[in-house]
């Protein structure tokens, strides 16, 4: 090689892979880019619309609302009119400091809320001025809104999601300040409700002041809102029961039976969704938390009572299936049920002759469901076969456990196993006679009012139920085809229903317990319930579901304390029945009753004691 | 005669005096929007390094004055006595040297300033490899010669690099093209080349791999070429060298090295990614070039480098502020620009009557050309992190008048080309 050549040749090169490299960096490579373009750059996260809620008829009972944040980046703040500042928002100068601190020493650089959100007029004052505060500037946000002041239970709410849940969300979806459902419908569909955040890039000088999108939007994506969902609960009936409960407490659980859908959920007392929205939020949780009655502890879902006579029900269909009995056998009441030493008590009132099945159900006799529930174990070799039978046929009702549907919350009840008897008693060393409370709905059972209106729903469907749920659309979907379509068979065959509904029906007619809470003119099935309460009055029960040829409606009514099933909650039931029935209730003398009707003077009997 | 000591001007190269000033002017400009900020806005601020260094250009014009008013046999005549003074203040550092940024290369002059002598040892060497091999019975063909001019260069790097300052001694490699040019057995180049490539390689793979890997080559090469009776006594001497080096570069890596050094290589080498670490600089400054784009962000207009995103922004990475501001237009015209500099030192070298003038002039395009390669690929990001400034662009008066020296001397060198017949 020519020497004079190999410099230039070797300067060529250099020349040439730098000019190769440079345009890779500069033009071909975007990353170093738009990494350089952070400072200039500034991300704005768009917020999608959360979803609405909708009742079954389409009643709006979950919206939005706007309200504005004002929020602060304390680095850029400079010389501004502190004074002006805290005449314009109406805060004392004290307070501006005081917020100043807090908030420089959560961050210099990152932006906090100032004070949230801003009143209206205070919202409309800043930002006409706001130019003059550099580092500050209002964020928008929106808030739940809603238009009903009821069903807080069922809606939920939303609220900023706490740094626990931000561990354990591994989507990474969320960030510090985003909300979140945390109960209710809000908590069950977050996913379809929250949407899809968007992003939104702009360029903006040293000051700050935006000087128009960056690189034309290709960086930018475009929020997508939440789904609306449209819920099983009808409003006005969901308002109904709340009103019948007022000074009451206890759950009503209402379902249609076709389909599962909860028509409406009611726990009492209550509270206005509205006192759990925004920044008011986790000062009426406390204040709620500490209420008299629990008004945040919703019963319709999580209380558990011993189910009472309505129980009486299922053993019925149980002795039916196992052969123990038929409809006509026929058991003598001896005001009561005598074995040995023990004895239940019984009031049913005939007491001279055998009484069949039909006048069983609607007397209520705790002899003959006692006396069925022995035989129905002793159709089997051993005790603890027996028992794990007829455990089995009640839990085919979905009782005893958790009913795995729409809502975030639930308890699984009880319904005893031979395990439990042995451990008490020891292996194979227990009788029937000992564990007799089970024939009528006491002793270690115990049921949510959920529970009980699904077990009537299955009992209204002659065999069968669906799995109770919340929400009947998401968006466009219906849930129709989801797992709450799926047919759920009880163990015990449609055959036996008929005879034990027609007890239920001639529960509401003269002699019946039922009778006083009758709807003229519609054929309802029911089963009034006490259950007894060691620490107080006995709970009043009612189980009922109409038109008893159709059923459109099944109920399970809980009034803690409410002394006997047909005192309250058979009224109650059927109040709400004809209520979504017929749309209208005709018997205002009975309605008036039991709104005005009061059980406070048992509560504070139990809070003195 | 008369005329020129009146004009020191005539038969200036104005190419040469053009790009001078233009890439000083550029240089101070990117300076000032490199460091620029909000509280200091006034472009002649003397408490700013943009004013500072608007003072060193106007003692650099000071320097030129001198350098055109003597005369170009000066250069020749003292070339020794600079190179020596040169040496001596390189040596005097280890005494009264200042410590800046780690290393030891500093007198301090005052209070706020300082002075970099390896900065000067630059063209001091130039003088007298030019001087040294003008000698009438010089020859680089006797081995002799070869050790002396060697140790000429080798001297000034050697006392550099415990400073320590790796940058600037290795920027003495340059003089090995010089050399070459001269005519310089081939076999040096190779060996330097073989060097740096052994280097490279020997850190991705394993040496022992290495080393199978040349023997059967070298094995295959022997088997084929035997016929043509190739020189194969020479290439079993390459295939020591290749061994032991090799084998040494396994024991310096893993024993003399420190952890620091060997993670900068591997950065480099792509072995790691760890762009907070190691590679922070590299990667702030890529970032801040791609950032530029086509048409770049406009003068003062860059975030990187408003942002303090990239250490010594206005020193060895002045470069990315001319890469974000300027953008590829900017930037590719500077390489270009600045490569056609070198080219047309090159080109103004062979053209010298004189053997002084040709081997200063050589050796001057040749250290502009090693500055000017090792510089941007470390900015770019295909060299490693190495200390060594931009010619005219990086901030600091040593640097600016020691280039202004070493151009200079040669222009005025050039300048009396023409009359020599
Ligand atoms: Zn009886």
């Amino acid at each position: 090689m020519n020497r004079k050549i190999f410099s230039f040749l070797m300067l060529f090169i250099v020349m040439i892979i730098f000019l190769i490299r440079l345009f890779y960096i500069q033009i071909v490579n975007d990353s170093y880019k738009f990494e350089s373009d952070k400072n200039s750059r500034q991300k704005i996260k768009l917020y999608p619309d959360r979803g609405y809620i909708y009742d079954r008829n389409n009643i709006l009972l979950v919206s939005n609302q706007p309200a504005y944040d004002l929020m602060v980046i304390p680095r850029k703040v400079k010389n501004i009119d502190t004074l002006k500042f805290c005449k314009l928002i109406n805060i004392t100068k004290e307070r501006y400091i005081k917020r100043m601190k807090r908030v420089k020493s959560y961050s210099w650089r990152k932006p906090s809320v100032f004070i949230g959100e801003l009143s209206k007029e205070n919202f409309a004052f800043f930002q006409e001025k706001m130019f003059k505060f550099p580092g500050f500037y209002i964020q928008k946000k929106t808030l739940r809104k809603y238009p009903f002041k009821s069903a807080p239970n069922v809606l939920g709410y939303v609220g900023e999601v706490s740094s626990w849940m931000l561990k354990k969300d591994t989507s990474g979806f969320y960030r510090q300040g985003d909300q979140i459902g945390i109960a209710g419908i809000e908590k069950s569909y977050e996913k379809e409700l929250r949407g899809q955040r968007g992003v939104k890039y702009v360029v903006v000088d040293v000051h700050n002041r935006v000087q128009g999108r960056y690189e034309q939007g290709d960086y930018d994506t475009i929020p997508v809102n939440g789904a609306d969902i449209k819920s099983t609960i009808d409003i006005f009936l969901q308002q109904y029961g709340e009103k019948l409960m007022t000074n009451k407490r206890g759950g009503i659980v209402a379902i249609e039976p076709g389909t599962g859908e909860i028509l409406a959920s009611i726990t009492a007392p209550s509270y206005d969704p509205n006192l759990l929205i925004g920044r008011k939020r986790s000062k009426n949780y406390s204040k709620l938390l500490s209420q008299d009655g629990k008004p945040l502890f919703d019963r319709g879902l999580l209380a558990q009572y011993p189910p009472g006579s309505p129980f009486k029900i299922i053993n019925a269909l149980v002795a039916l299936q196992v052969g123990a009995i038929t409809e006509n056998t026929g058991f003598t009441c001896h005001h009561g049920f005598r074995h040995g030493s023990l004895h239940v008590k019984c009031h049913c009132g005939i007491y001279d002759r055998p009484q069949k099945l039909n006048s069983a159900i609607l007397r209520s006799c705790n002899n003959y469901f006692s006396t069925s529930y022995k035989l129905s174990i002793e159709q089997y070799p051993t005790t603890e076969e027996g028992f794990r039978v007829w455990s089995e046929h009640v839990k085919s009702f979905g009782l005893g456990k958790y009913l795995n549907n729409d809502l975030p919350t639930g308890r699984k009840g009880l319904v005893p196993n031979t395990q439990l008897y042995d451990k008490v008693y020891g292996k194979g060393r227990w009788r029937p006679t000992y564990n007799i409370s089970n024939a009528i709905g006491q002793g270690e059972l115990l049921v949510t009012p959920i529970q009980l209106a699904n077990m009537t729903a299955a009992v209204a469907n002659k065999g069968y139920y669906y799995t109770p749920h919340i929400v009947k659309n998401i968006g466009e979907n219906s849930v129709e085809n989801t797992r709450f379509a799926n047919r759920i068979n009880t163990t015990v065959d449609p055959k036996y229903f008929p005879a034990v509904i027609q007890g239920m029906i001639d529960v509401f007619e003269p002699g019946g317990t039922g009778w006083a809470s009758r709807i003229p003119g519609m054929k309802i099935a029911g089963k009034t319930g006490t259950a007894e309460n060691p620490h107080g009055q006995d709970h009043s029960i009612f189980i009922a579901f109409a038109p008893a040829d159709n059923p459109k409606i099944a109920i399970a009514v809980f009034v803690e304390n409410g002394y006997w099933g047909s005192r309250w909650a058979a009224p109650i039931s059927t109040l709400m029945i004809e209520k979504y029935l017929t749309g209208e209730v005709k018997r205002k003398r009975l309605e008036k009753k039991i709104i005005e009707g009061s059980l406070q003077n048992e509560y504070n009997k139990q809070k003195n004691h | 005669m008369k005329s020129r000591s009146i004009n020191i001007f005539a038969n200036l190269d104005w190419i040469l005096v053009i790009l001078y000033f233009a890439f000083v002017f550029t240089g101070w400009i990117n300076i000032y929007s490199a460091v620029l900020d909000q509280d200091h806005s006034s472009i002649f601020d003397m408490s700013q390094k943009y004013g500072k260094q608007l003072s060193f250009i106007i003692a650099g014009l000071g320097l030129i004055f001198i350098i055109l008013m003597l005369d170009g046999k000066f250069y020749e005549r003292f070339s020794s006595v600079i190179y020596f003074v040169s040496l001596l203040s390189l040596v005097g550092l280890f005494v009264f040297g200042k410590k800046v940024g780690g290393a030891t290369s500093w007198y301090a002059i005052g209070s706020s300033f300082s002075i970099q002598p390896s900065e000067f040892a630059k063209f001091a060497t130039a003088l007298a490899v030019a001087k040294f091999i003008s000698i009438p019975s010089f020859s680089l063909k006797k081995v002799k010669y070869q050790y002396m001019i060697f140790a000429i260069i080798m001297l000034p790097a050697l006392i550099i690099i415990p400073q320590p300052d790796p940058g600037s001694a290795l920027v003495y490699v340059s003089f090995l093209f010089v050399l070459y040019r001269e005519g310089l057995n081939s076999n040096y180049m190779t060996l330097a080349f073989l060097t740096a490539f052994l280097f490279i390689l020997s850190i991705p793979f394993d040496y022992k791999t290495l080393i199978l890997i040349f023997s059967i080559s070298l094995i295959i090469y022997i088997i084929y070429q035997k016929q043509r009776g190739k020189p194969i006594v020479k290439l079993f001497l390459y295939l020591t060298y290749i061994i032991v080096f090799l084998t040494s570069v396994d024991y310096v890596y893993n024993n003399i090295l420190e952890d620091r050094h060997r993670n900068r290589l591997e950065v480099l080498l792509g072995m790691k990614h760890d762009p907070t670490g190691v590679g922070y600089n590299q990667h702030q400054s890529m970032v801040a070039i791609g950032s530029g784009g086509f048409n770049g962000k406009g003068f003062l207009k860059g975030t990187q480098t408003k942002g303090d995103f990239v250490p010594e922004q206005s020193t060895d990475f002045i470069f990315c502020t001319v890469g974000e501001e300027w953008g590829f237009v900017g930037s590719a015209s500077f390489i270009i620009i600045f490569s056609f500099f070198i080219g047309y030192l090159l080109y103004k070298s062979e053209k010298q009557k004189l053997v002084f003038s040709r081997i200063y002039g050589y050796s001057t395009a040749m250290i502009f050309f090693f500055h000017f390669a090792i510089n941007i690929a470390m900015v770019m990001g295909i060299a490693p992190v190495i200390g060594i400034p931009l010619p005219f662009y990086s901030y600091g008066g040593s640097s600016l008048w020691g280039f202004t020296i070493l151009l200079f001397i040669f222009i005025k060198l050039d300048s009396e080309n023409k009359s020599i017949l």
